[in-house]
């Protein structure tokens, strides 16, 4: 049964249509990724689905719920999880204060995710817990903001080229993290342009172009249509 | 050089308790009873500036209309003890009481009232608008108290003596200096209490990017309309007391330029520390208490020696300490 489903979505900013027709499904436990080059639509695909602009025209909806016109935090907190492009972590609040400050929005439900477990999951920021979030790697932010993220319990999270402008060693770290996760079960759509790591680690995958889905397919079907792939997804 | 400056941090405001708790008797000495009244003051608009720096600081949102808040409660405080000497109704409903601390309750609630619907307005604008929202909501209430002709209009309010406290003897104005003294130590404990709370949290959060925290679940026009109301019940609070200290009040309590004084409080301080914003509430009076015993025109020197305190001391007079 699919999580996250979006069909024929279209939306703007002001009179400069992004997004026409964008259609792609994430079902529970399921990695997708979401790929295609700058300026064609994914990151205001993410932003329209979190609520942070609205969609024109289209349906989403997660699990079961229609999600279009609902503000961000409704979205947040029926259970979306978001790791937004340039880390976006609150500077001037430490990596415990970071974490603490978002955690748990969704009262009465099972909450996996504890600071210990993000603490585990990423040990460099349970040694720096103190440290103001300003002062961290770019590595470290991204830790930071996965862990965050995760500390709203979500059923599904987006992770917004989490992996862009870092060093390669950390982008390893990243990639061990996503794998993890989907071990556990998690639901993650990512957005990167890393065709060989996603082939790998995703079930399934959506290429865009100019604000539509213009493939679909599973990780053996991006193997057999790499070549074709890559034209649409620079890297 | 760490440890200088946790030891400076520690060392500054327990000297300067130290010299609160004391500073009754060394005015004994001194012969200078009229500094017992005047450090009562500063402490009253500390905790009022202190009560305006939960939104501003805390939560980043500009209100230019705390006063109407700190003169809800000063007439609060005031009605309650006029219908108590009186022996009458309030709306023929409530009794008066010249009980400090049912009047200051009474302070709490009516502004925290105030500033529920005033937020709950005015939240849902932001920057310049919300300013000109606090502001405007302020103007009407002090307009509103103006023509309030059975409390006094124009001319205020006058109370025939302080309320009453366990029997203390409230006339005495070293006695109600020190009961002011708990109140605003109390007040700061609430505060830092709050600040280091989730709630404290997510207000940083906000006041760095609200969409942020939206993005990540949370409801931010809650978390920044309870700031307001908090924020609102604290100046109420600062209201009561002052009421208590003259024994007046009037609606000159929630003119703009109160609010203004308060935004300079926290701006001279440092908006966003706990103690920052009462360090520039005895800065503020006390520049002007002394330079207003030294010339009738006050104002020009005061103005520019406030526009170098806050170049020289960028973030506030209560992180002078943090970078010794």
């Amino acid at each position: 049964m699919n999580m996250l489903s979006l069909r024929g979505v279209q939306a703007s900013y002001g009179a400069s249509q992004a997004l026409f027709d964008i259609s792609l499904d994430v079902g529970a436990g399921e990695v997708v990724t979401l790929m295609g080059r700058n300026g064609m639509g994914k990151t205001t695909t993410i932003r329209t689905i979190m609520g942070l602009m609205r969609a024109q025209a289209g349906h989403i909806t997660f699990k079961g719920e229609d999600l279009i016109g609902l503000p961000a935090d409704r979205v947040a907190r029926l259970g979306i999880g978001l790791v937004p492009e340039g880390r976006l972590i609150f500077p001037t609040l430490s990596v415990r204060e970071n974490l603490v400050a978002t955690s748990s929005n969704r009262r009465g439900v099972n909450e996996p995710w504890s600071l210990d477990k993000i603490y585990e999951l990423f040990p460099r920021l349970d040694e720096r817990q103190d440290q103001m979030g300003a002062t961290l790697s770019g590595g470290e932010q991204q830790m930071l903001a996965i862990g965050r993220a995760l500390m709203t319990n979500p059923d599904l999270v987006i992770l917004d080229e989490a992996t862009e402008g870092l060093a390669p060693v950390i982008r390893t770290e990243i990639w061990r993290c996503i794998e993890t996760l989907k071990a556990r079960g998690q639901s993650i759509l990512i957005v990167d342009k890393n065709i060989a790591v996603l082939e790998r680690i995703a079930d399934r995958h959506y290429v865009i172009e100019k604000g539509r889905t213009i493939w679909a397919g599973t990780s053996a079907d991006l193997a057999r249509d790499r070549d074709e792939v890559r034209k649409h997804v620079a890297f | 050089m760490r440890d200088t400056q946790k030891h400076i941090r520690i060392a500054l405001p327990v000297a300067a308790l130290a010299l609160l708790v004391a500073l009754p008797f060394l005015a004994q000495l001194a012969g200078q009873p009229a500094l017992v009244t005047l450090a009562t003051r500063m402490m009253i608009l500390g905790l009022a500036a202190s009560a305006l720096n939960i939104a501003l600081g805390f939560g980043g949102l500009i209100s230019l209309g705390h006063a109407a808040f700190y003169g809800v409660g000063a007439y609060a405080a005031g009605i309650l003890t006029t219908h108590a000497a009186e022996g009458t109704l309030f709306l023929g409903l409530i009794p008066g009481s010249d009980q400090l601390l049912v009047n200051m309750a009474a302070a709490l609630l009516a502004s925290g009232l105030a500033a529920a619907i005033i937020g709950a307005l005015a939240l849902r604008t932001s920057g310049i608008q919300f300013i000109m929202i606090t502001l405007a909501f302020a103007q009407m209430l002090f307009f509103f108290f103006v023509a309030l002709k059975a409390y006094g209009g124009d001319d205020g309010l006058s109370l025939r003596r302080r309320n009453q406290l366990f029997g203390l003897n409230m006339r005495d104005d070293a006695t109600f200096f020190y009961v002011t003294l708990v109140v605003l130590l109390a007040w700061l404990g609430i505060c830092a209490r709050l600040l280091h709370s989730r709630f404290g949290l997510i207000l940083g959060g906000i006041r760095q990017s609200e969409r942020r925290m939206q993005a990540v679940g949370v409801d931010t026009f809650r978390y920044r309309w309870l700031a307001f109301v908090i924020s609102g019940m604290g100046a109420g609070l600062a209201g009561a007391l002052m009421a208590n200290l003259g024994r007046f009040v009037s609606p000159d309590m929630m003119h703009w330029t109160t609010s203004g004084e308060l935004l300079i409080m926290n701006v001279l301080g440092g908006a966003g520390t706990i103690l920052g914003p009462a360090i520039g509430a005895f800065a503020l009076i006390g520049f002007e208490a002394v330079l207003a015993g030294w010339t009738e025109h006050w104002q020009i020197i005061l103005g520019p020696l406030l526009v170098l305190m806050v170049l020289a001391f960028r973030g506030g007079l209560a992180r002078i300490g943090r970078r010794a």
